[in-house]
């Protein structure tokens, strides 16, 4: 077994007192697809944004290539829940971001684009993009740095069904080309499957792992292949096994997103 | 003026061409026909009105002492011009408002930028600024002539302070909305300190500074003619003073069309900067989806 390129160690993470996180350890090892599966509230989100360098606020030791987690690191690349292309950019320069002003003539933006099929969009500005369109950018884009792990928060589940299936493929493209690892939130259990190499089963409440399932199966995958439905209904008993007594919202009250507050800049570590 | 609207309509097909590349956008002929009869209905109204002040002069309705007819406004208008102290007076107002609304903007897009980064900022400054905006201009002009003279220095610092609070209000709105998962996305890139500000606030918050820049100069336009009126020996203003002290209505009234064709003028300027700096937005641009 091989060095593991993420090694993480969350013991306690907490969100003004109430607990999100409790007690996760897991490692990755290079070239591998993880998925955290879990409902919402579980804190798999959280996780990432710890992974990413997003949230410092945490008890445990994260190591990614046995250095603690920083934004900006150019191990890691993050694509979120929405493409968060910026409006006023190209979809070249968006892709190029990372190489400051005027990214988009950077000869990688070329390749990534025709990769993701967009080599005829570099000049379009992303509201001329649809929506699988703009997170195929958004994909370009966490992979310009060339990163060794791609941080993924529920990245398709905002396109529909069919435009998922095949952003999935791409994603699983993608990655054998680039050798990149891929750690990847979601709630969706047919997707975890069908990507992974391992699923983290994650309860919420406070977030924890429920269980860990090999998936172990050759790729290309086939969707409808029963090797796959046996593994979805495996992270299925271990979603249920949570117990959660759905007539009883107390802990879905109490997990209740905090009213929006108007963004304090001056909070935020990297703003002025 | 009718110049200023086709050079907006040839952008226009220009950037449509532009992106004629692009599945997204079309450009037939047909708007463009549409736009061109909308612009012909929108002068029916005005030609109707020149023809009835015309008539009602020549047929002794009114008198052409007070109102004088849009022909004789012709002839005084190229007298004016023909001697060149049309173009002396234009050149001077201009030259105010282009340097007071500089330095005006200016500061407000520093002090601006810094309120609309900094809560802390915001808290020490923005209530002073909501109180001195509440003053209306004319009661600066007392004041500023008090202390500045009667030279320049008060009319450029009464056009910059008229500029200045659209500019700074519409830019701390506009930095102060900026999409927290946008500022995230340059986070994620290590983008930060004064970066940040240029590659994410600036450019996110750029239709709220053009909205207040379009509003400070059409402001500096108007505290031009309050400073003119005053104290002013050249410009429109003292062109409007001179009109009215020698009981010349002719004057009065070319003075004020010469400045609402400079206002309209300058406004277009920015018009144009805008649509061409704007074209990523994505807005409702009434056409029929």
């Amino acid at each position: 077994m091989s060095e593991p390129l993420l090694a993480l160690n969350v013991s306690d993470k907490r969100f003004q007192s109430r607990p999100v996180i409790d007690g996760v350890q897991f490692d990755i090892r290079p070239g591998e697809i993880v998925s955290l599966l879990g409902p919402s509230g579980c804190g798999k989100s959280t996780l990432l944004r710890i992974v990413a360098g997003l949230d410092e606020d945490y008890r445990g030791t994260v190591r990614i290539e046995g250095a603690p987690p920083h934004l900006h690191s150019p191990e890691v690349g993050f694509i979120f829940q929405e493409p968060r292309l910026l409006p006023w950019l190209s979809v070249a320069d968006n892709v190029g971001f990372d190489a400051g002003r005027g990214g988009g003539r950077h000869p990688r933006v070329r390749e990534l684009l025709a990769e993701v099929g967009l080599a005829d969009f570099a000049d379009a500005y992303p509201k001329q993009l649809s929506g699988g369109m703009a997170q195929r950018a958004a994909i370009a884009r966490g992979l310009f740095a060339q990163p060794s792990l791609l941080l993924l928060d529920e990245p398709f589940s905002a396109v529909d069904a069919f435009t998922r299936m095949r952003l999935q493929d791409l994603l699983l493209s993608l990655a054998a080309r680039h050798g990149t690892t891929l750690l990847l939130v979601t709630h969706d259990i047919d997707e975890a499957a069908y990507l992974s190499d391992r699923i983290f089963v994650m309860a919420a409440n406070p977030g924890r792992i429920a269980g860990e399932i090999e998936v172990g199966l050759p790729r290309p995958r086939d969707r409808a292949a029963a090797e796959l439905a046996r593994i979805q209904a495996q992270a299925l008993a271990l979603l249920h096994g949570e117990q959660l007594d759905y007539l009883d919202l107390r802990s879905e009250l109490a997990a209740r997103p905090r009213p929006v507050e108007p963004v304090d800049f001056a909070s935020l570590s990297f703003a002025v | 003026m009718s110049k200023v609207s086709t050079l907006g309509a040839e952008l226009e097909v220009g950037m449509n061409a532009g992106l004629n590349a692009l599945p997204a956008a079309d450009a037939s002929e047909r708007p463009r026909r549409r736009r061109l009869a909308a612009q012909f209905k929108g002068w029916v109204v005005p030609f109707a009105l020149l023809v009835v002040w015309e008539a009602a002069v020549q047929l002794g309705w009114a008198s052409a002492h007070l109102l004088p007819p849009p022909s004789e406004l012709v002839i005084t208008l190229s007298d004016l011009a023909a001697s060149g102290e049309l173009l002396r007076h234009i050149g001077v107002s201009s030259l105010r408002v282009l340097v007071g609304f500089a330095i005006g903007a200016l500061l407000a897009l520093v002090v601006g930028a810094a309120v609309g980064l900094s809560r802390e900022l915001e808290a020490y400054l923005d209530p002073t600024f909501q109180a001195l905006r509440a003053i209306p201009s004319l009661a600066w002009v007392p004041l500023l002539l008090l202390w500045l003279g009667i030279d320049e220095a008060p009319k450029i610092t009464l056009i910059a302070i008229g500029a200045f609070f659209p500019v700074y209000l519409n830019l701390v709105a506009g930095i102060q909305n900026v999409d927290r998962k946008l500022v995230e996305v340059g986070g994620i890139f290590g983008v930060k300190g004064w970066r940040l500000i240029v590659r994410i606030f600036l450019p996110a918050a750029l239709p709220n500074l053009l909205t207040g820049l379009r509003t400070g100069l059409s402001l500096a336009w108007m505290f031009l003619v309050a400073a003119e009126l005053i104290a002013a020996t050249r410009g429109l203003g003292y062109l409007l003073t001179d009109g009215r002290e020698m009981a010349r209505a002719d004057l009065v009234i070319v003075a004020i069309i010469v400045l609402a064709l400079l206002g309209k003028l300058s406004d277009s300027v920015l018009q144009l900067a805008e649509r061409r700096l704007l074209v990523w937005r994505d807005v409702y641009d009434g056409k029929r989806s």
